[in-house]
């Protein structure tokens, strides 16, 4: 009796498990396995003996000036996006504007964060490029010559306006919830006790947010990091960051070393690995306010 | 109060330039072939080059083919960890948002390696075996997206009650799964559908790097040699866009007013 009982609950233990293993290997063959053969690559030579030289050809001019400058790029379009985006999303939930507004905002948002890659780049080059209609209409109605002032659409700046365009609507996105969870009795409390606006900004409703604001500007930093469709369409390759010398290295071996292709990209993931945990904890640090 | 309402329209003002500018920009580039004059000339010659009509059709095979085996692998994992392997919920959520942390050009770097010629899978080796692993490079791609959606659907709906008074009136696990499962999960499929065709369909690196006849790719070759076709295809992706995020919100609306059924 026993026996034919514990045999059951083993069969139904392995059925249950069976459940899941057409997912678990397309997961392992497609997403794991692959990544960690090139995490492991990056410590081995070509001959195969263990090494941290990889790790340490990072740290050369060439590739430490591409990391610097994804990260600049990555970094600067964050922070752009998450400032406008912030005050978009406060517009839309605090600022007292119509409620077809705040849908319309959202729809849009939601289209226009999905709205990257190579058409991105075409979109800014229509606008702000040479011939683009922005430049055209500031020379022809104000007389003032864009390309004059130095500003090149395929440059460090550019790309950095370019990358913004899908930045913005995503920390919309994502914030618009968070201040939807801002109390009004925090505020109404905070008058009451004789707090001006700034008062109440300063000491209640930003130290509330701010694992928000953080978590969801590291969030578009490690999505600006990765991609790399638009960089590559707006500047060639004349713009020396990450993914595009990783997709150089793949396409032709640009490094002479196949490892340290490997270890380009662990750097890569180790980068958008470490922004996405830190995101994650401070979206844990910022539900408990939430709750 | 005041000072309040007018900082907050200025806000909808800069956001609104910064969207719609370009919008209108790409829009009157890609107008402006002909000299001196607004034609659609672009447009049709975008529309009469034969290699537009083949990578179009080439991706929107993709994005079904990607949407048909997406699906079939999350919805029955879905259904499975709800059912019977709640405690594996966090793993497998887990493992569907890696995609977003590991960028797309790393994950395709790791399948030129280990999936070359000379593999113990030569994917690669061969175009059907390419296109094969292309599909599966966009299942990975759209995993956060359709496992989300298919997620959500199902929490809605009391899975266990349903697949025991399908047990009960006898049916056999493909009519639970295809017959009671999908089409009360279907709002959370077709968003998931909608999300991944429009990821799909714009997607370059993955095809690039794959060397497959795709959209994306070819959009970066107009985009490197011709003036005003490009302005064009930016203008039809963003409408595949809308069009697609559209049908999505569409759905969600539909699927939260429709009653639930007991």
């Amino acid at each position: 009796m026993s026996t034919a009982s514990t045999s059951f609950i083993d069969r139904r233990t392995i059925v249950d498990w069976l459940g899941i293993a057409p997912f678990m290997i397309f997961a392992l063959l497609f997403l794991i396995i692959p990544t960690l053969y090139l995490v492991s690559g990056a410590f081995f030579t070509p001959e195969g003996q263990f090494t941290f030289k990889n790790i340490g050809d990072l740290f050369t001019p060439t590739i430490l000036s591409a990391y610097w400058i994804s990260i600049k790029v990555s970094v600067a379009s964050s922070l752009g996006g998450a400032l406008i985006g912030f005050f978009l999303a406060w517009a839309i939930v605090l600022g007292g504007l119509p409620g077809w507004i705040r849908s319309s905002l959202l729809t849009f948002s939601g289209v226009a964060s999905n709205f990257a890659g190579v058409p991105l780049a075409f979109s800014f080059l229509a606008t702000l490029g040479r011939t683009g209609l922005v430049t055209v209409l500031l020379r022809d109605w104000f007389g003032f010559n864009l390309y004059g002032t130095g500003f090149n659409i395929l440059s460090f700046f550019g790309l950095t306006i370019t990358y913004m365009f899908f930045q913005i609507p995503l920390m919309v996105l994502i914030l618009t919830p968070a201040l939807d969870g801002m109390k009004k009795e925090w505020r109404e409390a905070s008058e009451i006790l004789g707090a001006s606006t700034w008062q109440y900004w300063r000491m209640v409703a930003l130290p509330i947010l701010w694992p928000s604001l953080m978590g969801t500007t590291l969030l578009l930093f490690a999505n600006a990091f990765g991609a790399i469709a638009t960089a590559y369409a707006l500047t060639g390759s004349s713009l020396n960051i990450v993914p595009i010398l990783l997709y150089a290295q793949i396409r032709g071996d640009v490094l002479h070393n196949a490892n340290l292709g490997y270890a380009l990209a662990l750097g890569m993931i180790v980068i958008t690995g470490l922004s996405n945990i830190l995101y994650i904890l401070l979206r844990m640090r910022a539900e408990r306010w939430q709750k | 109060m005041k000072t309040s309402k007018i900082l907050a329209w200025v806000a909808l003002a800069i956001g609104l330039i910064y969207f719609f500018l370009p919008l209108i920009g790409t829009l009157e580039f890609s107008l402006r072939m002909r000299r001196g004059a607004y034609s659609m000339d672009a447009y049709q010659s975008v529309f009469s080059d034969v290699q537009f009509q083949q990578t179009f059709g080439f991706s929107m095979l993709m994005a079904l083919l990607t949407i048909i085996f997406g699906m079939l692998l999350v919805v029955p994992t879905a259904y499975w960890v709800r059912l019977r392997l709640p405690q594996m919920r966090p793993v497998i959520e887990f493992i569907t948002l890696m995609p977003l942390v590991i960028p797309a050009i790393v994950i395709v770097f790791g399948y030129l390696r280990l999936y070359n010629s000379s593999s113990w899978i030569p994917f690669t080796g061969s175009t059907q075996g390419t296109n094969v692993l292309l599909v599966f490079s966009y299942i990975t791609l759209s995993l956060p997206y359709m496992y989300r959606s298919v997620d959500t659907a199902m929490r809605a709906i009391d899975v266990r009650t349903l697949t025991e008074a399908a047990e009960i009136l006898g049916a056999k696990w493909p009519t639970i799964l295809f017959r009671c499962i999908f089409p009360n999960v279907m709002s959370g499929v077709l968003s998931g559908a909608f999300i991944t065709f429009a990821i799909v369909m714009g997607e370059f690196t993955m095809a690039a790097l794959l060397n497959r006849p795709a959209f994306g790719p070819y959009l970066q070759l107009i985009g490197a040699n011709r003036a005003y076709e490009p302005a064009a295809l930016a203008v039809i992706a963003f409408a595949i866009t809308w069009l697609s995020m559209g049908l999505l919100q569409l759905v969600s609306r539909f699927s939260k007013l429709a009653p639930s059924r007991p």
